[in-house]
C-alpha cells in the first residue's frame, strides 16, 4: 500500500523519513493543534506551495528546464478560480469551470513556449520564459476591468467553504468546523493528491527518461528519445500542477491580485525553496517549503522575542531587530547552500 | 560484392568555424568488427556523432541499409538499430544500473534471456545491479555503457574508444565481451588507439588523418604490415609487442 502511494520512493533517511512524518502529522492535524488564524493560514500556503515547488523541481531538478514564468502559470489557476467566482454565482460548476479553463490556457501557454523555445540552450530558455512571465504579469495589471489589476479580485466562494457555514453543530475536538477547516481539508488533501502524483510522474520511465534528459541531452537522443517531446511534456505537466496549485490558494484566500500570484518574488522565493530542500528530490520540496514558509511568517517574531530578551546587552538586540529579519532570512539561506550543497534531503539520505 | 551496412562518400563536418571532415569514404560490412584507427585529433569521434546525427554534415550522404542518416534526426537514427557508445562512460550517473539498461530498452523491463547473457558478459553489473551507476568504477562504467548498447539486439553498434584509461585486465575482459558480439554477428565500427586491443578484435579498417580516409582494408593485412603502420599510424616496431 504505501510502496505504491510512494511509487517505491522511501525517504531512505531515518532523519528524513520522521521529518516527513511530522510535517505530514502536523498539516492533516493543524486546525485542531493550532486553531488561530494565522497558523491556519501558514499551515495551508504549506500545503499548495508544496505542490508549486514540487511542480518547479519537475522541470528544474528533474529535467534541468531553467523556467521564470512557473509563477504565471500558478497565478493563471488563481485567476481562472478567482474570476469564475467574481464573475459567476459562488459554485462548484464555477470552479470547476474556471479551474478547467485555466487549465488549457496553461497547458497551451507552456506547449506553446516549450516547442518553440525548448530546442534553444538553457540560458535563453530561461530569458524567453521570463518574458513571457513579464509580460503576463503587465498584462493582469493593465486589463483591470477584468483582473481588477493591482487591487485584483475579492470573491465568494460556494457555500460548504464559507466561514459562516458549520460542517457539524457542535464542536469537534474543541473547534467549531466551520468552512475555512473544510476548506482547509480541501486544499490539504488535493496538495497530498497531486503530490503523490508527482511521485508518480517521477518515478515512472517516463521520470527516468527525463532524469537521463537533465543529465545529458545528447546521451538521451543517442539512444532514441525525442529529448524536446519529453521536455515539452515536463513543460506542460509542470504548468498544469502549479496552475492547480493557483487554483486552490485562490480557494483558500478568496483573493487573487498580481502580488499574491504572479510576483516575480514568489518566483524567488520558489527557487529557493527548491535548493533549500534538495534539487531533484520531491521531499526536497516539502521541506524547503515548510521551512522557508515558515521562516517567512515566524522569523519575524522570533527576532522579537530574542530582541527583547537580549536588551541590556550591547549590539545583540539590534541586530535581531524584527525589521532585520530579511537579512537573516538571507543569512539563513547562505548557510544552507553552503552545510547542504545538495539540499537538506540530499545531505540526508548521504548519512 | 555485397551491399555494405553502411557507407560514407564525401562526407563533411564543420564545427563552428572549425572544418573537421574533409570529404569522408568508407563502407561497414555487415557482421564483424570494422576497426576506425587514428592519431589524435584526426576526426574519428567526430566521424562517428556525425554518424549518429549528433553533429550534422555539411556535405555528403551516410547511407545505413540504403537509409541516408544525413537526412534524420539522432533519436530516429537510433531507432533504425543503431547504437553508439560514447567515449569517458557514456551512462547516466544519477539512475541505476537497472534503471540505465531499462532506458535503453525503451520499454518497463529488460528480456530476461537478453539480461543474463548481458550479466554472462559483464558480471560486476549482476552484482552491483541496484546501485547508483555514478558510484560504479571507471572499468564497471564502461561494461555498462556497451551493455546499454546491447541490451536490444541491434543491426549497428558505434563503440568510441572502449579501452580509455581502463586497466590491462579490464581490457582483457572487454575482448572477451567483443568476441562474444562478434558472434552474435552485431555489425561494429570501433573507434581504438590501442593496437594491441583493434589487432585482436578487428577484421576490416579504416586509417583517418586530417579528417581523410588515408586507408582502408583488412586488419591482418595492417597488423602484418610494420611499415604502413608506423607510415599511417606513427607507431614504432615495438609499440604493441
Amino acid at each position: 500500500m504505501l510502496t505504491q502511494l510512494l511509487s517505491g520512493d522511501f525517504p531512505r533517511s531515518r532523519a528524513l523519513t520522521a521529518i516527513l512524518i511530522a510535517i505530514f502529522v502536523l498539516l492533516a492535524l493543524a486546525p485542531f493543534l493550532f486553531p488561530g488564524t494565522k497558523p491556519l493560514n501558514v499551515a495551508a500556503k504549506i500545503c499548495y506551495f508544496i505542490v508549486l515547488v514540487a511542480s518547479y523541481d519537475l522541470l528544474l531538478g528533474y529535467t534541468g528546464i531553467v523556467s521564470f514564468a512557473h509563477t504565471m502559470f500558478f497565478g493563471i489557476g488563481g485567476y481562472g478560480v478567482g474570476l469564475a467566482l467574481y464573475n459567476w454565482d459562488a459554485s462548484w460548476l464555477a470552479v470547476l469551470a474556471g479551474l478547467v479553463v485555466a487549465l488549457a490556457v496553461s497547458i497551451v501557454l507552456s506547449l506553446v513556449i516549450g516547442l518553440v523555445s525548448l530546442r534553444v540552450r538553457t540560458i535563453f530558455f530561461a530569458m524567453i520564459t521570463l518574458a513571457v512571465a513579464s509580460a503576463f504579469a503587465i498584462l493582469a495589471s493593465q486589463l483591470s476591468s477584468l483582473t481588477g489589476g493591482e487591487d485584483g479580485r475579492s470573491f465568494s466562494v460556494p457555500t460548504l467553504l464559507r466561514p459562516s457555514f458549520r460542517l457539524f453543530e457542535g464542536e469537534v475536538l474543541g473547534v467549531a468546523f466551520t468552512g475555512r477547516i473544510v476548506v482547509y481539508y480541501l486544499v490539504f488533501f488535493l496538495s497530498l493528491a497531486l503530490f503523490l502524483t508527482m511521485i508518480r510522474i517521477v518515478n515512472s520511465p517516463f521520470g527516468r527518461v527525463l532524469q537521463a534528459i537533465r543529465e545529458n541531452t545528447f546521451r538521451a537522443e543517442a539512444i532514441g528519445y525525442r529529448t524536446v517531446v519529453y521536455r515539452t511534456i515536463a513543460n506542460c505537466l509542470g504548468a498544469g500542477m502549479a496552475t492547480m496549485a493557483g487554483a486552490l490558494m485562490a480557494l483558500w484566500l478568496r483573493y487573487i491580485g498580481p502580488d499574491t500570484s504572479l510576483s516575480f518574488a514568489i518566483m524567488i522565493d520558489i527557487l529557493l525553496m527548491v535548493v533549500i530542500g534538495g534539487m531533484g528530490t520531491m521531499y526536497g520540496a516539502a521541506i524547503g517549503a515548510t521551512i522557508f514558509i515558515l521562516a517567512q511568517n515566524y522569523l519575524q517574531s522570533l527576532m522579537g522575542l530574542a530582541s527583547k530578551s537580549l536588551e541590556g546587552l550591547p549590539l545583540l538586540p539590534k541586530l535581531l531587530h524584527p525589521d532585520r529579519w530579511l537579512l537573516w532570512l538571507g543569512v539563513l539561506f547562505i548557510l544552507s547552500v553552503y552545510f547542504f550543497p545538495t539540499g537538506i534531503v540530499g545531505k540526508l539520505r548521504r548519512k | 560484392m555485397a551491399e555494405p551496412l553502411l557507407s560514407l562518400s564525401g562526407v563533411n563536418t564543420k564545427i563552428g568555424r572549425y572544418h573537421i571532415l574533409h570529404g569522408v569514404d568508407f563502407a561497414v560490412p555487415k557482421g564483424g568488427i570494422t576497426m576506425l584507427l587514428g592519431r589524435n585529433g584526426a576526426g574519428k569521434t567526430t566521424t562517428l556523432r556525425t554518424i549518429m546525427g549528433l553533429w550534422r554534415a555539411a556535405e555528403g550522404s551516410i547511407r545505413f541499409e540504403g537509409t541516408d542518416l544525413a537526412r534524420l534526426s539522432t533519436p530516429e537514427i537510433a531507432r533504425l538499430g543503431i547504437a553508439y557508445v560514447p567515449e569517458n562512460m557514456g551512462i547516466f550517473a544519477d539512475l541505476t544500473v537497472r534503471e540505465n539498461l531499462v532506458l535503453a530498452t525503451r520499454e518497463r523491463a529488460p528480456d530476461p534471456r537478453r539480461l543474463q547473457w548481458i550479466f554472462g558478459l559483464f558480471p560486476a553489473l549482476e552484482k552491483f545491479y541496484a546501485l547508483a551507476a555514478g558510484a560504479l568504477s571507471g572499468g564497471q562504467k564502461q561494461m555498462l555503457s556497451i551493455a546499454r548498447a546491447i541490451i536490444e539486439p541491434r543491426k549497428l553498434m558505434l563503440v568510441d574508444e572502449p579501452t580509455k584509461g581502463l586497466a590491462p585486465s579490464i581490457i582483457r575482459n572487454m575482448i572477451a565481451a567483443f568476441r562474444e558480439l562478434k558472434r552474435t554477428e552485431t555489425t561494429i565500427l570501433l573507434v581504438e588507439q590501442n593496437f594491441m586491443f583493434a589487432e585482436s578484435l578487428g577484421d576490416g579498417v579504416a586509417v583517418m588523418d586530417d579528417g581523410k580516409i588515408r586507408h582502408t582494408g583488412a586488419m591482418q593485412a595492417l597488423a602484418a604490415d610494420r611499415d604502413l603502420q608506423q607510415r599511417l599510424l606513427g607507431l614504432h616496431l615495438d609499440a604493441h609487442q
